[in-house]
C-alpha cells in the first residue's frame, strides 16, 4: 500500500510569553493509503496540534512532514491552501456548516475554491449527499437538520473534493451515543470504499472503530 | 473566481439587509448631498448666466464720468470709437430728468433718455406699439418720443398714446411708440422712461454730454482686444486721466460670475465629500464587525482551501458593493432633492453625466479604500485561531 503521509521527527513548540512550551516531541508517523487511523489522547495531550499539522493549518517547529509526496515546509500560503483543498477533507466537532447556506451549498463550498463550474459542483454535491443518505434534505438550512444530519453534511463536504485524507476532529463530540455510532458506521463504510481516514478523539470507545489506534500523551506518540 | 466572489459578497449583503442598509446610509447621504448641491449650484449658475446673457454678452458699456475739462463723451468720441474694429453698432445714452405733461396731467422728474436707432435694432422685442427711432429722426433732431409702460398707464389710461402730443421739458413731442413692460429689476428696466432721439436730447435737454455708450461687438471672442482699442481712443481724449471713464465688458462679468459659482460648487462639494469620508469609515467599521462575527467562517473557508487573496477579494467586493449601491441610491435621492429644490427656487434642473460618474466613481473609490484594510485583516486570519473561536 502506498505511503501517503509521513511525519519524521516532528517537534512543535509554542511561546507563552517568554516561556517555550513544547507540545509535540519527536513524533514519527507513517500512514498508508486506505488506512483508518485514530489518534487517541486526553485533552491537552497535543492531539489538536497534531490535527493542525496534518491538516496543513499549522507547520511544525522542526522535523519533516510529507503529504502526498509534497514536503509541506516548502510550500507557501497559496500552495498550502491548494493542498488543504485537494488533499484534506476536514470534519469538525461542531460541524462548522455555514448557517445561511443550504446543505447542498455547504457541500459545494470547497469545490468553489477548487475552481469547478457551478453545474458540475451541483452534480458532485448532490451525488455525495445522496451517498450519505441526505437526498431529501439538500435544500434545508443547517438549523433545520438534526445534529447527526449536520455531521453527515459536513462529511459530505469533506468528501466532495475526493481528498487523499478525511481528517476528523472529535466527529462525535457534539452527538449523542446512538447518532455518534451511526456516524462512525458511516466512517467505516467510507473507509471500506478505500478512503484514508484520520480521526482525532479522546474517546477510546470511538477510537475502537478505527483499524489502527495511536495514543498521544503529553506530546509523545505511541503505537 | 471573480463571479463566485461577487456572488458570495452579494449573498452576505442580502443576508444582513438592515445592517447593510445602515452601513450604506453614510454613503447615501454623502453622495446625495454632493449631487444635490452641485446640481442646484449648476442650475443657479445657468439661470443667472442666462439672465445676464439676455442683457447682452456682445456688449461693452462705456460710462464716462469725465474730467473737469471734458465732462463726458461727445459725438466726436462716438465717431472715433465707431472706427474701432469688431464693432457692429454703438448705442449712446444721454439721460436727464424732466417733467412731462399730457392732457393737463403732469409727472414730475421723469427719466428722459436720448437713444439712437441701434438701441432698437439690438432688441426687436422692445417695442409694444408704434415705431422705433430711425436715422431720419436723428438727423432732423425730430421731437418724437417713445414711452415706457408705466408712463403709458399713468398718462394715457384707456387712450392709445401713439400719435398724441406730449410736452417734455416745455416742448411738444409726438408720441411715435410705446415700450413693452420690462420685467427686469433696476438695471434694464425702462418702464418709467421716455425715450427720444439722442440728437434731440443733446439740443433740448440741456445735457451736453453722452453719459454712456453701449458698444456692440461682431465677435465676442475678441472683446478684450476691442476694449483695448477703445481705451486707446479714449485715453488721449481724456488726456490720460484715470477714472475719467470705465469700460465694462458683459462677457467678463459672466465669466467672473461663472468662476465664482464654480468655486462655490467646489466648496460645497468639498463639504459634502467630508460626509462621504464619514460614510467610508462607516463601511470600514461594519466590515470589521462583520469580519469579527465571521471569524469562524473565514477560518473554515481557509481550511477548505480558500487562498488569502480569495478572502480579501470577497471582502473588498462586499465593501465596493455597499458603497456603489449607496452611491446609486444617493444619486437618485440627490437628484430628487435637487429637482424639488430647483422647481421651488425656479431654476433649471439637469444632472450631468459627469456629476453622475463623479458620484458613482467616488463611492466605488470609498469602497476600495475603506474596504482594503478590513479585507486584508480577514485574509490574514489564522485558520486555527479562527476555528478555535467557536
Amino acid at each position: 500500500m502506498a505511503e501517503i503521509l509521513k511525519m519524521h521527527n516532528i517537534y512543535k513548540s509554542y511561546f507563552m510569553g517568554e516561556e517555550e512550551l513544547e507540545v509535540l516531541h519527536n513524533v514519527n508517523l507513517t500512514i498508508h493509503n486506505s488506512e483508518f487511523l485514530s489518534i487517541l489522547g486526553p485533552s491537552g495531550s497535543g492531539k489538536s496540534t497534531m490535527m493542525n499539522i496534518i491538516g496543513c493549518l499549522d507547520s511544525p517547529s522542526a522535523g519533516m512532514y510529507i503529504l502526498s509526496g509534497n514536503d509541506i515546509d516548502d510550500l507557501d500560503e497559496i500552495q498550502l491552501a491548494k493542498v488543504r483543498n485537494k488533499e484534506i477533507g476536514f470534519v469538525f466537532q461542531n460541524f462548522q456548516l455555514l448557517p445561511r447556506l443550504s446543505a447542498l451549498k455547504n457541500v459545494e463550498l470547497p469545490l468553489i475554491y477548487t475552481g469547478i463550474s457551478s453545474t458540475e459542483r451541483k452534480k458532485r454535491a448532490t451525488k455525495i449527499l445522496e451517498r450519505v443518505g441526505l437526498s431529501e434534505k439538500m435544500q434545508n438550512l443547517p438549523n433545520q437538520l438534526s445534529g447527526g444530519q449536520q455531521q453527515r453534511v459536513a462529511i459530505a463536504r469533506a468528501l466532495v473534493t475526493e481528498p487523499t485524507i478525511l481528517l476528523a476532529d472529535e466527529p462525535t463530540g457534539a452527538l449523542d451515543q446512538k447518532t455518534g455510532a451511526q456516524v462512525m458506521e458511516l466512517f467505516e463504510e467510507i473507509n471500506r470504499e478505500g478512503r484514508t481516514i484520520i480521526m482525532i478523539t479522546h474517546d477510546a470507545g470511538i477510537a475502537r472503530y478505527a483499524k489502527r489506534v495511536v495514543n498521544i500523551i503529553d506530546g509523545y506518540l505511541t503505537e | 473566481m471573480l463571479f463566485e466572489s461577487i456572488k458570495m459578497s452579494w449573498e452576505n449583503i442580502i443576508n444582513n439587509k438592515l445592517r447593510s442598509f445602515l452601513t450604506m446610509l453614510g454613503i447615501v447621504i454623502g453622495v446625495a448631498s454632493i449631487i444635490a448641491l452641485i446640481t442646484i449650484v449648476q442650475g443657479a449658475t445657468k439661470s443667472i448666466s442666462d439672465q445676464v446673457n439676455e442683457l447682452g454678452v456682445n456688449k461693452i458699456t462705456i460710462n464716462a464720468m469725465g474730467t473737469p475739462l471734458k465732462q463726458g463723451l461727445g459725438q466726436d468720441d462716438m465717431i472715433n470709437i465707431s472706427k474701432v474694429d469688431n464693432i457692429s453698432g454703438i448705442s449712446p445714452t444721454i439721460s436727464g430728468r424732466s417733467g412731462i405733461v399730457f392732457n393737463r396731467k403732469v409727472i414730475e422728474s421723469v427719466l428722459v433718455e436720448g437713444k439712437n436707432e441701434v438701441y432698437f435694432k439690438t432688441d426687436s422685442s422692445l417695442l409694444k406699439s408704434g415705431r422705433a427711432i430711425n436715422i431720419l429722426d436723428l438727423e432732423s433732431k425730430n421731437q418724437v418720443a417713445i414711452l415706457g409702460n408705466n408712463i403709458v398707464n399713468e398718462l394715457f389710461y384707456g387712450v392709445d398714446p401713439v400719435g398724441k402730443e406730449l410736452i417734455v421739458n416745455g416742448t411738444t413731442y409726438n408720441v411715435i411708440g410705446t415700450l413693452k413692460a420690462s420685467s427686469g429689476f433696476g438695471i434694464g428696466s425702462n418702464n418709467d422712461t421716455v425715450i427720444i432721439p439722442y440728437t434731440t436730447a443733446l439740443r433740448s435737454l440741456g445735457v451736453k454730454n453722452i453719459t454712456s455708450l453701449d458698444v456692440f461687438l461682431k465677435d465676442t471672442n475678441l472683446a478684450d482686444d476691442t476694449v483695448t482699442d477703445i481705451k486707446a481712443v479714449l485715453n488721449p481724449a481724456f488726456n490720460y486721466k484715470e477714472d475719467a471713464y470705465t469700460v465694462f465688458n458683459m462677457g467678463d462679468m459672466i465669466e467672473s460670475l461663472q468662476s465664482m459659482m464654480s468655486m462655490m460648487s467646489l466648496l460645497l462639494a468639498g463639504i459634502a465629500a467630508i460626509s462621504l469620508v464619514v460614510g467610508g469609515i462607516g463601511i470600514m467599521n461594519m466590515m470589521l464587525v462583520s469580519i469579527t462575527e465571521r471569524t469562524t467562517e473565514i477560518g473554515l473557508r481557509k481550511a477548505l482551501g480558500a487562498t488569502p487573496n480569495r478572502i480579501q477579494l470577497q471582502f473588498i467586493i462586499e465593501a465596493i458593493f455597499l458603497s456603489i449601491f449607496g452611491g446609486v441610491i444617493g444619486l437618485i435621492l440627490g437628484s430628487l432633492i435637487a429637482y424639488v429644490a430647483a422647481s421651488f427656487i425656479g431654476i433649471g434642473f439637469s444632472v450631468s453625466i459627469a456629476t453622475m460618474a463623479l458620484a458613482v466613481g467616488f463611492s466605488a473609490a470609498v469602497g476600495i479604500v475603506f474596504g482594503y484594510m478590513p479585507a486584508r485583516k480577514a485574509s490574514r486570519l489564522n485558520p486555527i485561531d479562527a476555528l478555535r473561536s467557536l
